[in-house]
C-alpha cells in the first residue's frame, strides 16, 4: 500500500501520509475502520471509526420485555455470550431481590469460565495470527469447538445461548455433560502446553509483542481500563475477587498479573488465567449440589410443564410470563461481571413496567479501543495490528 | 459488595466538602447516587478522582437517559470506580437539548468516546470537548436515536440499487405497521373505580 505513494521530486523530506485501515481487514477483528496518520512507518495519529456493526441494541431493549431483551446479550461479545447474559441477570436480580438457587450459581460460574476460555482462546490465537503465527488458531479452535459443543448441549445453541435467566439458568445440566466437561478439564492443560510451545518462547512472537503497546498505571486509570488490560500491568484487580458475585468467594483461584504491561505480558496473563479457569470449572463440578436451577414458584420463572396440565393458575402464569413478562420495580442499578475482556456492566433504569426504561451496556472493549490512539502513537505501522489484537476487541459489544 | 455504611459516610463527607455542587444523594440497592448541579461536573470529577477519601480514578461509563416529560429532559449519568478503595459511585446531572454540559475529557481522557456517544444518541452537548463527532451511527445520520420520541424503525432504510450501482437511502416503508403490543395487565394495581363498583360491599381482607 505504501507503494501507492509517489514522491514528487524535491519532496523526499515529507513522508507523512494517511492510510485507511479496514473496515474489511483481517486484522481489524471485525468491522473497524481506522484512519492512520503516518510519518514514514511511524504512527502519529489513529482515528478509529466505529459503529459499522451498530444495531441499536439499547433502543431495541427498551421495546422488549426483560426476558425478551436477554438474547441481545449473546450478540454483544459473541465470543463469550453467557458472560454478558450474566450481567443482565444480575442487574434484574438485584432489583427484584432474588436469590439464585445454589446449583444454578455453580452452573453459571461453570459456564462463565467456559466463556472465559472461549474468549481467551479466540484472542490469543487470532492475535498470534496477526503477528504471523498460523498454527495456534488451528490447535486452539479444536478445543474451542468442544466448548461450543458444551454450550450446545446445555442450551441447544453454540453461540446464541439465552441460557442464563433471571433467577437461575434455563435448564439443568445432564450428568453426562457434566462428566464430559470434567474430562475436558483434564485434557485441556496438555493442549495449552502445546500452544505454549508454539508461542511463549517463539522468537518472532516475542519480537512482535515484547515492549509493544506498554500500558502503565496512569494509562489504566486515565483510559478506564479493566480486565487483562489492568492485570497485565501488575495490578491485581479482578471483580471475581474484589467484588465477588455468585459463588466466586468460595472458590480457590489465583489472579495472574503481568509485570511490564506489554502485549506479551497480556498474552501470558491470558494463558495463566485459562489455567485458573480450568481449576474453577473443576471446583464447580466437584462442589455443585443437586437441586433447583431456576427459582421455583417465583414470578420470573415459568411453571413446570406438568403443572400446566393440571393447574389453571400455572397455565395463566405461563401465558402472562411470556406475553406481558414480569415487572421490575422502579429504580436504577449497575451490575458488572468480570467478562473475558474486562468489566462488562449493565446500567439498568426501570420504571416499574415490564420493559426496561433504559439499559446502558458498558462494554469493556469500548474504552480499550478508545485508547488505541494513545497506545499506538510512536509505534510502527505493523505494531498497530499487534496492539489491536492484544486489546481483545469485539465489535459486537463496542458498536452494540 | 462494598459496605454501605462506608459509602454513606463517604457521601456525607463529599456533601460537606462540596456543598454548592451536590444537590442531593441517595443510597439504593447498596449503590450511592449523587445528584449534582450541571455546572459543577468538572470540579466534582476532579475532586472524586483526587481526594484521598474517594480515589475514583477509573471512569466506568457516561451515558444519557431521556425523560421527555421533564423540563430538563436529559440526565447524564457518570459511573466511577475506585480500584484502590474498592467502591463505586454514580453521579447524575440534568440538562436539556441546548444547555451544554462541561466535558470532563481533561480529567478523564476516557470520557472522550463516552461523551461522543451520549451526543450521538441523545444530542447532549458537551462544551470543551475536543472532537464532538458522531460515533456509533452512520456517516451523515440525522436525528438522535435513543431519544424516546425517535421511532424504533428509524427514518431511513438502505438498499443496494442495481441500476445506480450503489447503496441508496430511502424513507422507511413498512409493509405492515410495526407491531407494538401493550401487554400491561389492566388487572394489576388498578385503582380507578369501575362503574357499578360503588354498589358492591367493601371486600374484607382481599378477595
Amino acid at each position: 500500500m505504501a507503494d501507492d505513494v509517489h514522491k514528487a521530486p524535491g519532496e523526499e523530506t515529507d513522508r507523512t501520509f494517511t492510510l485507511n485501515f479496514g473496515p474489511q481487514h483481517p486484522a481489524a477483528h471485525g468491522v473497524l475502520r481506522m484512519i492512520l496518520d503516518l510519518d514514514g512507518e511511524v504512527v502519529e495519529r489513529v482515528d478509529s471509526h466505529i459503529g459499522l456493526l451498530h444495531r441499536g441494541t439499547e433502543k431495541l431493549m427498551e421495546h422488549k420485555t426483560y426476558l425478551q431483551a436477554l438474547p441481545y446479550f449473546d450478540r454483544l461479545d459473541y465470543v463469550a455470550p453467557m458472560n454478558q447474559e450474566h450481567a443482565w441477570c444480575l442487574a434484574i436480580e438485584k432489583m427484584l431481590g432474588l436469590e439464585v438457587p445454589r446449583r444454578a450459581s455453580f452452573i453459571r460460574v461453570l459456564y462463565s469460565e467456559i466463556g472465559r476460555l472461549m474468549g481467551h482462546i479466540m484472542n490469543i490465537t487470532t492475535q498470534a495470527m496477526d503477528v504471523g503465527a498460523l498454527t495456534p488458531i488451528t490447535w486452539g479452535f479444536e478445543e474451542r469447538e468442544k466448548l461450543c459443543v458444551f454450550y450446545e448441549r446445555a442450551c441447544g445453541s453454540r453461540m446464541h445461548s439465552a441460557y442464563f435467566r433471571p433467577g437461575g439458568v434455563h435448564q439443568d445440566l445432564p450428568q453426562d455433560l457434566i462428566d464430559d466437561i470434567y474430562t475436558f478439564t483434564e485434557t485441556f492443560g496438555d493442549v495449552m502446553d502445546d500452544i505454549e510451545t508454539l508461542l511463549t518462547e517463539n522468537r518472532i512472537f516475542k519480537q512482535r509483542n515484547v515492549d509493544i503497546g506498554v500500558v502503565d498505571r496512569e494509562t489504566i486509570m486515565q483510559w478506564g481500563f479493566s480486565g487483562v488490560m489492568v492485570r497485565g500491568s501488575g495490578l491485581a484487580w479482578d471483580l471475581r475477587r474484589s467484588q465477588p458475585y455468585e459463588v466466586y468467594s468460595e472458590l480457590d483461584f489465583k489472579i495472574p498479573v503481568g509485570k511490564n504491561g506489554d502485549n506479551y505480558d497480556r498474552y501470558v496473563c491470558r494463558m495463566e488465567e485459562m489455567k485458573e479457569s480450568v481449576k474453577i470449572m473443576r471446583q464447580c463440578i466437584e462442589m455443585m449440589p443437586q437441586g433447583e436451577v431456576l427459582l421455583a414458584g417465583s414470578k420470573v420463572s415459568p411453571p413446570r410443564r406438568a403443572d400446566m396440565k393440571n393447574s389453571m393458575e400455572a397455565l395463566i402464569h405461563h401465558f402472562k410470563l411470556y406475553t406481558e413478562g414480569f415487572h421490575v420495580p422502579a429504580g436504577e442499578v449497575y451490575a458488572a461481571v468480570e467478562a473475558p475482556k474486562g468489566e462488562f456492566g449493565v446500567y439498568l433504569v426501570a420504571d416499574g413496567t415490564n420493559k426496561p426504561y433504559r439499559a446502558k451496556l458498558r462494554a469493556p472493549s469500548y474504552p480499550h479501543l478508545a485508547a488505541m490512539d494513545h497506545l499506538s502513537k510512536g509505534h510502527m505501522l505493523a505494531d498497530v495490528s499487534a496492539i489491536l489484537g492484544s486489546l481483545d476487541v469485539v465489535f459486537g459489544e463496542i458498536d452494540r | 459488595m462494598p459496605d454501605t455504611t462506608a459509602l454513606e459516610s463517604l457521601a456525607e463527607a463529599i456533601a460537606t466538602r462540596l456543598p454548592q455542587a451536590i444537590k442531593s444523594y441517595a443510597m439504593s440497592y447498596g449503590e450511592l447516587t449523587m445528584l449534582i448541579e450541571r455546572d459543577h461536573i468538572e470540579p466534582v470529577a476532579r475532586f472524586l478522582r483526587d481526594d484521598s477519601l474517594c480515589r475514583f480514578e477509573t471512569l466506568i461509563d457516561i451515558c444519557g437517559v431521556d425523560y421527555p416529560e421533564r423540563s430538563e429532559r436529559f440526565e447524564v449519568v457518570y459511573h466511577f470506580l475506585s480500584m484502590q478503595l474498592n467502591q463505586r459511585i454514580r453521579v447524575k446531572l440534568a440538562t436539556d437539548e441546548d444547555a451544554p454540559v462541561a466535558s470532563i475529557v481533561d480529567v478523564f481522557p476516557a470520557a472522550n468516546w463516552y461523551e461522543r456517544e451520549a451526543f450521538d444518541m441523545y444530542g447532549i452537548q458537551f462544551s470543551g470537548h475536543p472532537d464532538l463527532r458522531r460515533i456509533l451511527t452512520d456517516y451523515g445520520f440525522e436525528g438522535f436515536p435513543l431519544r424516546k420520541d425517535f421511532p424504533l424503525t428509524g427514518h431511513v432504510e438502505v438498499r443496494y440499487d442495481d441500476l445506480e450501482k450503489r447503496v441508496v437511502y430511502e424513507p422507511v416503508a413498512l409493509t405492515q405497521e410495526y407491531r407494538s403490543f401493550d401487554f400491561l395487565s389492566p388487572w394489576e394495581g388498578m385503582t380507578a373505580q369501575i362503574p357499578g363498583d360503588e354498589k358492591a360491599e367493601p371486600a374484607e381482607g382481599g378477595e
